[in-house]
């Protein structure tokens, strides 16, 4: 570690400062997950001894089944309507010169960049206005304008990894357009649309911001933690925290084990092929 | 009409935009021959070749394969597989799925698919790498995936742009022979798409020379090599001195032709009648001018330059010198002969050459 001489006190202070910041974004999710096998009512130290009652609590409340169903079904149909839409706009990137393209890249990457206050703002206006807010395809609308950005920027990056003239090629070998579709272009970038699902499906999963505009009754996990924080400080929102924490991370983390495998391995496949003729 | 040719590019005309990338281009392609394309790159040979495979559509003119209009066909339904310069195998398939593909899209069946497979594994000699994936291979065992891919359908002609560009010296040697064999046992075509001479010179039968949208020559390799027709050829091949002038006197077999740098004699040549007057270009090849420190025998032209450098090129080097006005000349020789002479750097030396060892420009 030591290759360039560095002063050693540089070095812990530095190793000190990436613990912190760890610590800094980590403490409070820990400290959720603790107090969420906390017997007392408040949070408080010491604990006050180990228990599954709030999960039993949580278990039995039919109020949050509802949310975590309408989370669930959201984040599906949202996941699966993100990425086609996302996947297809990649794929007019990648393979279309057009004039007002610049225009077009970024008015589909631009939703993210919108503060969601606005965003959900705008939805409810436009979705009531329609007769479409206030049902759980509200949600599923207002969240595949969010999240198909994200499925477009990961299939446009997979895209940009193929080498140009591999779709030409299939239509050489014989191959039509949309055989060159399903047996190369789709197989090659099968990593990043799993990635992309689990990407959007995580987004979708903790999203509040919009959905508490859009949702009216149907509300999503999200939107009933902020009801239980309204009514009482329950330590049954600990509970859920550290469920959609769970879930989000595990999509998170099965989208990256995706998507850095499938470009590690190209640059493994080079070493490997010096062989001496 | 019926084309003995097996591809006719008829009044060929691409253009990208306002830019012009293939220009009236008629080009017979014959039955088994190995063509090769050359020139640098934005000259046009890529684009020719691309329209041939169907993936760019010429903006007038008629190709035809077997006298059948081609124009409109898309890649898909014609058998004119590519072999790529990025080699383009799909990185996601084993060595036998990227051969089979092209069956699989046509909808061979899988019996007939496997046997098919299999004869060109063991042609190629890629049989033991078969069910490996594709990226685990060398450049060599790449490069004879995809030939065996688009050769499977056994087709009549096989494109190749520029494949051997990305081997190291060794490695592409033995796949020119490689090549060269496999185009001589199938006796199919090969168009070859190249930007070096070497190799459109080692294999093929016949060379097209292209700059800027446009054939300069075509020929076998010898042709073009001793008779080049245009000044643009003479220098593409860079082994030749190129005078220019006007002929200031004509006699039964000697044309004499002023230049800047001098007069000097040409033996009159059948391709190019002159007369008194004409403009007139003409080359020696480096491997044909004599130096000497002493004036040289009467009957050769001859002219005083002096020495600028010498370029190592293995078992020859070359001289290059500088005459009257700043003309540029290159002498190929022996190292056992340099030692002979007085080369220093500054040095003046005698060049000349004998009068049938010009070749006077068709083209010019």
């Amino acid at each position: 570690m030591n290759d360039f001489n560095r002063n050693r006190a540089v070095d812990w202070a530095l190793k000190l400062y990436v613990l912190l910041s760890f610590g800094f974004i980590f403490a409070p999710i820990v400290a959720s997950f603790a107090f969420s096998f906390n017997v007392d009512r408040f949070p408080s130290l010491p604990l006050g001894g180990f228990s599954t009652i709030w999960y039993e609590a949580v278990w039995a409340d039919p109020l949050v089944w509802e949310g975590l169903r309408n989370t669930l079904v959201a984040g599906a149909v949202v996941s699966a309507i993100a990425t086609v839409i996302g996947f297809g706009a990649a794929y007019t990137d990648f393979r279309y010169n057009f004039f007002g393209k610049t225009v077009y890249v970024a008015l589909a990457l631009l939703p993210p960049t919108i503060p969601v206050v606005i965003l959900g703002l705008a939805m409810l206006a436009f979705l009531s206005s329609i007769d479409l807010s206030g049902a759980i395809y509200s949600v599923i609308i207002a969240h595949v304008v969010m999240c198909a950005p994200f499925a477009m920027a990961i299939c446009r990056l997979r895209l940009s990894q193929m080498d140009p003239s591999l779709e030409a090629a299939a239509w050489n070998l014989g191959a039509t357009e949309w055989m060159a579709m399903r047996h190369v272009i789709l197989p090659f970038c099968r990593p990043a649309i799993l990635a992309s699902l689990f990407i959007t499906m995580a987004v979708s999963f903790d999203e509040f911001a919009v959905a508490w505009f859009v949702s009216g009754l149907n509300e999503t996990l999200p939107v009933k933690v902020l009801g239980f924080l309204q009514g009482q400080v329950s330590p049954r929102i600990n509970v859920i925290g550290t469920f959609v924490f769970l879930a989000s991370m595990t999509l998170i983390i099965l989208a990256q084990i995706l998507l850095i495998k499938r470009s590690a391995s190209p640059a493994a496949a080079t070493n490997t092929g010096a062989v001496p003729q | 009409m019926i084309d003995q040719a097996l591809v006719v590019f008829d009044g060929v005309v691409k253009r990208f935009g306002g830019f012009v990338a293939v220009e009236k281009l008629n080009l017979d392609i014959r039955q088994g021959e190995f063509l090769a394309i050359m020139g640098s790159s934005g000259c046009g040979k890529t684009t020719t070749l691309r329209m041939l495979a169907g993936l760019e559509a010429p903006t007038e003119g008629e190709i035809r394969l077997r006298g059948k209009r081609i124009n409109d066909l898309p890649t898909w339904q014609r058998d004119t597989p590519m072999v790529w310069q990025s080699l383009a195998l799909f990185p996601f398939l084993t060595v036998r799925e990227n051969i089979e593909f092209s069956l699989r899209m046509r909808g061979v069946e899988r019996s007939e698919r496997r046997k098919r497979v299999d004869k060109w594994l063991e042609r190629m000699q890629i049989g033991e790498f078969a069910e490996r994936n594709v990226a685990h291979l060398s450049g060599g065992q790449r490069q004879r995936v995809a030939l065996a891919r688009s050769l499977v359908t056994e087709p009549q002609i096989l494109l190749l742009d520029e494949p051997l560009s990305a081997l190291d010296a060794h490695l592409k040697i033995r796949m020119q022979t490689v090549l060269s064999n496999l185009q001589r046992e199938l006796g199919i075509t090969f168009v070859y798409v190249t930007h070096s001479q070497s190799e459109a010179f080692s294999m093929a039968d016949r060379v097209v020379i292209m700059s800027r949208g446009r054939i300069e020559q075509i020929g076998n390799p010898q042709d073009i090599y001793r008779a080049p027709r245009t000044r643009f050829v003479a220098e593409f091949l860079g082994s030749s001195n190129i005078f220019a002038g006007k002929v200031s006197n004509v006699s039964e077999a000697i044309v004499r032709i002023s230049t800047p740098a001098g007069e000097f004699e040409v033996a009159s040549n059948a391709t190019r009648h002159l007369s008194k007057g004409d403009k007139a270009t003409f080359v020696v090849s480096g491997d044909r001018v004599l130096l000497s420190n002493q004036p040289p025998a009467d009957g050769l032209n001859r002219l005083q330059a002096s020495v600028v450098g010498e370029e190592f090129v293995g078992a020859t080097a070359v001289i290059h010198l500088e005459g009257a006005e700043h003309i540029e000349i290159k002498a190929q020789k022996s190292h056992d002969e340099l030692e002979r002479l007085n080369l220093e750097p500054g040095a003046k030396v005698w060049v000349s050459w004998r009068p049938d060892a010009s070749h006077v420009l068709p083209g010019e």
